[in-house]
């Protein structure tokens, strides 16, 4: 069910199974702890997280509330700092990683959340410019281009130029989908995208992101606890007081 | 639906491109979503309110200035008026309105220097007179001057000469301050205007313009003979100051080294620039009115920036959530602080605008009513720019100082 990524071809001695193997691995986690607070107030948040995410995969990380999910999420995304063990993100280890790693690491990913966190004084297309202008790479016009390309994909054609206020919760997140997506970033970090959504819309942003994913062979990490969309995983994990419980394929 | 993907491939981690610096800040500058002026533009009432504050604050610093500016300069008015290269006074003289006298006999002196083409003696005293029209006592300046050699550059005056010839006629400055349309009328109909000084009755035989000032409320012109008739107890070789031209060609500074080098030290010599120099150092020294005019421009700036820091703050508060998503998606503090500069100098241009207009009302209701000659000044266009760009910067870098603390990690 692995989408297959343009490295993994031709594989014939064992070294190369084995390289292949580490650079298949977009996602790889050992032993990672991770505490908040300091002094009396020291809270372990993590315990001795493994996990290993190939590329391609679609990987739903489930369990209850206050488990350390989103937590992992955000080590993962480069918005905290990441303490002990050890954390791979494309190869790139942002365990004691410098700022500007942290910053690449961010911009290395596509991140969905659960409130849409558009620019309410943006239009839709002027918000998914601004998920390409970070890298620096494309001119005004060439976002723009790409921009109203990806809003078609997801099916806002003729919603490119309404601001966020204007656009429906399904609206909203797919502009964030589109957001996300448009500079093809190798992986996807959702936190529950459905969460504010009904089960129709919930239903198509899930399948969207999907199908997007599949297209352009990206890794998508999902945080959810919506038992609705669990079918759309290649693997679900749980996840419980820190620490992963079980794994399901 | 029918997918269709943008192609590109993807660019792995290890060398993203940072920033588009190698097309130059310009470009960089050019290229970039224009935000901070999106967001202004998004909430109009709060854009309006901060034109407001800003354009109030740029109307006082420009009255402040322009008040300052036309007082110095109207205290002037009469120095730099004088036709002199170089002008001898007393050492003791403080303003020509309280001015001590020296002997005349030093122009005497002067005229057998190289380089001298005239010297020629001015008296200025304050004279107290009825207005003709309210007969009301005033108290205004009084310059008395060598109808041979005419002392000032102020065509009107100079065409008007013949009528200083007899006795106890005047020239009134119709710039003075206070009730005198009726006057003015009757003298530029050709009519004169009879009042008294000293309970002697004069005569206004004509007019010029010049201006009232802090230090005098008008002026009158006569000759010399006239003006020595209202204080018999002057000396007439006492004079208020002497009015050196040199000749053509000849450098001012040369022959006022060689005045100097024969002036006895109760009398000082100096160029025209250096005499109305130290007329507007007196003024700017001993009285409060820099410092009054100088605090108001320092308030009106204060305000102006807690005014733009109260808008741009508002501002920065309402994205947080919008800036930290921002940050999460891998953008840097540094691009966060452009929105909020782009914003500081969007709302010092556009502010500085209405400012500018109002102040040109202000400066023109002001020369009208209170006889100041307030105009507007490139320099001071450009300073009040330069205090607004200051004032709305300032805000901006306070303001910004929260982004640091939009964290990302609060969008999950």
């Amino acid at each position: 069910m692995i989408a297959n990524d343009s490295t993994n071809d031709s594989t014939n001695d064992s070294l190369t199974d084995h390289l292949t193997m580490v650079t298949s691995s977009v996602i790889h986690v050992e032993h990672l702890d991770h505490f908040f607070g300091e002094g009396d107030l020291k809270k372990q948040a993590l315990f001795d997280i493994s996990l290993s995410i190939n590329a391609g995969e679609i990987v739903i990380l489930t369990g209850p509330s206050g488990s350390g999910k989103t937590t992992l999420l955000s080590l993962m995304g480069g918005l905290r700092s990441p303490q002990l063990g050890s954390l791979r993100m494309l190869n790139t280890e942002l365990v004691g990683a410098t700022k500007n790693i942290a910053v690449e690491a961010r911009r290395s990913c596509g991140y969905i959340f659960q409130a849409h966190n558009l620019h309410t004084s943006l239009t839709a297309q002027e918000n998914v410019m601004m998920g390409l202008e970070v890298s620096g790479t494309y001119s005004r016009s060439e976002r723009r281009d790409l921009a109203l390309n990806m809003l078609k994909v997801v099916g806002l054609e003729e919603r490119t130029q309404y601001y966020s206020d204007d656009l429906s919760g399904g609206q909203k997140q797919r502009v964030a989908i589109a957001r996300a997506l448009v500079s093809h970033p190798r992986i996807i970090l959702a936190d529950e995208p459905t969460a504010a959504l009904d089960k129709k819309s919930g239903r198509d942003v899930v399948e969207l992101m999907q199908k997007l994913a599949k297209e352009q062979g990206c890794t998508i990490l999902m945080v959810t606890h919506d038992n609705r969309i669990l079918d759309v995983a290649d693997r679900i994990i749980y996840m419980e007081d820190g620490r992963l419980t079980d794994e399901h394929n | 639906m029918t997918l269709i993907v943008p192609e590109r491939s993807s660019t792995p981690i290890a060398s993203p491109p940072i920033g588009g610096s190698q097309n130059g800040i310009l470009n960089a500058l050019l290229d970039r979503t224009p935000l901070g002026w999106l967001q202004l533009k998004k909430s109009k009432s709060r854009l309006m309110v901060a034109i407001a504050g800003i354009g109030f604050a740029d109307l006082l610093m420009f009255a402040q200035l322009g008040i300052q500016a036309a007082l110095f300069d109207s205290n002037t008015m009469l120095n730099r008026g004088m036709d002199a290269d170089i002008i001898i006074r007393s050492a003791q003289y403080r303003d020509l309105n309280l001015a001590n006298t020296f002997p005349r006999r030093r122009l005497y002196q002067m005229k057998d220097i190289e380089g001298v083409q005239s010297a020629s003696s001015l008296y200025v005293s304050t004279v107290v007179w009825k207005n003709p029209q309210t007969r009301r006592r005033t108290q205004l300046t009084l310059a008395g001057q060598d109808l041979d050699r005419p002392a000032f550059l102020f065509d009107e005056v100079n065409q008007n000469l013949d009528r200083l010839k007899q006795s106890d006629t005047f020239l009134f400055d119709r710039l003075t301050r206070g009730e005198y349309a009726d006057v003015v009328a009757q003298v530029a109909g050709g009519k004169s205007s009879k009042t008294e000084i000293n309970r002697r009755t004069i005569e206004v035989t004509g007019l010029f313009s010049l201006g009232a000032s802090f230090a005098t409320d008008g002026t009158l012109i006569t000759s010399s003979e006239n003006f020595l008739r209202f204080f018999p107890e002057r000396n007439p070789g006492q004079i208020t100051l002497g009015l050196i031209k040199v000749e053509q060609g000849v450098n001012p500074e040369s022959v006022l080294a060689k005045i100097k080098a024969i002036l006895p030290p109760d009398t000082i010599a100096s160029t025209k620039q250096d005499y109305v120099d130290y007329e507007q150092a007196y003024w700017q020294k001993t009285t409060p009115i820099g410092i009054v005019f100088t605090f108001g421009t320092v308030m009106a700036f204060v305000v102006g920036t807690v005014i733009v820091f109260q808008i741009l703050s508002t501002d920065v508060n309402e994205h947080m959530s919008e800036y930290a998503t921002f940050k999460a998606m891998g953008y840097r503090d540094r691009y966060l602080l452009i929105i909020v500069l782009e914003q500081s100098v969007i709302l010092a241009s556009l502010g500085f605008i209405p400012g500018l207009a109002l102040a040109l009302g202000q400066y023109a209701l002001i020369s009208n009513a209170a006889a100041l000659p307030i105009a507007m000044t490139t320099s001071r266009v450009i300073l009040v720019f330069s205090l607004t760009m200051a004032m709305c910067v300032i805000s901006g870098v306070i303001a910004t100082r929260k982004l640091q603390s939009a964290d990302p990690a609060d969008n999950f």
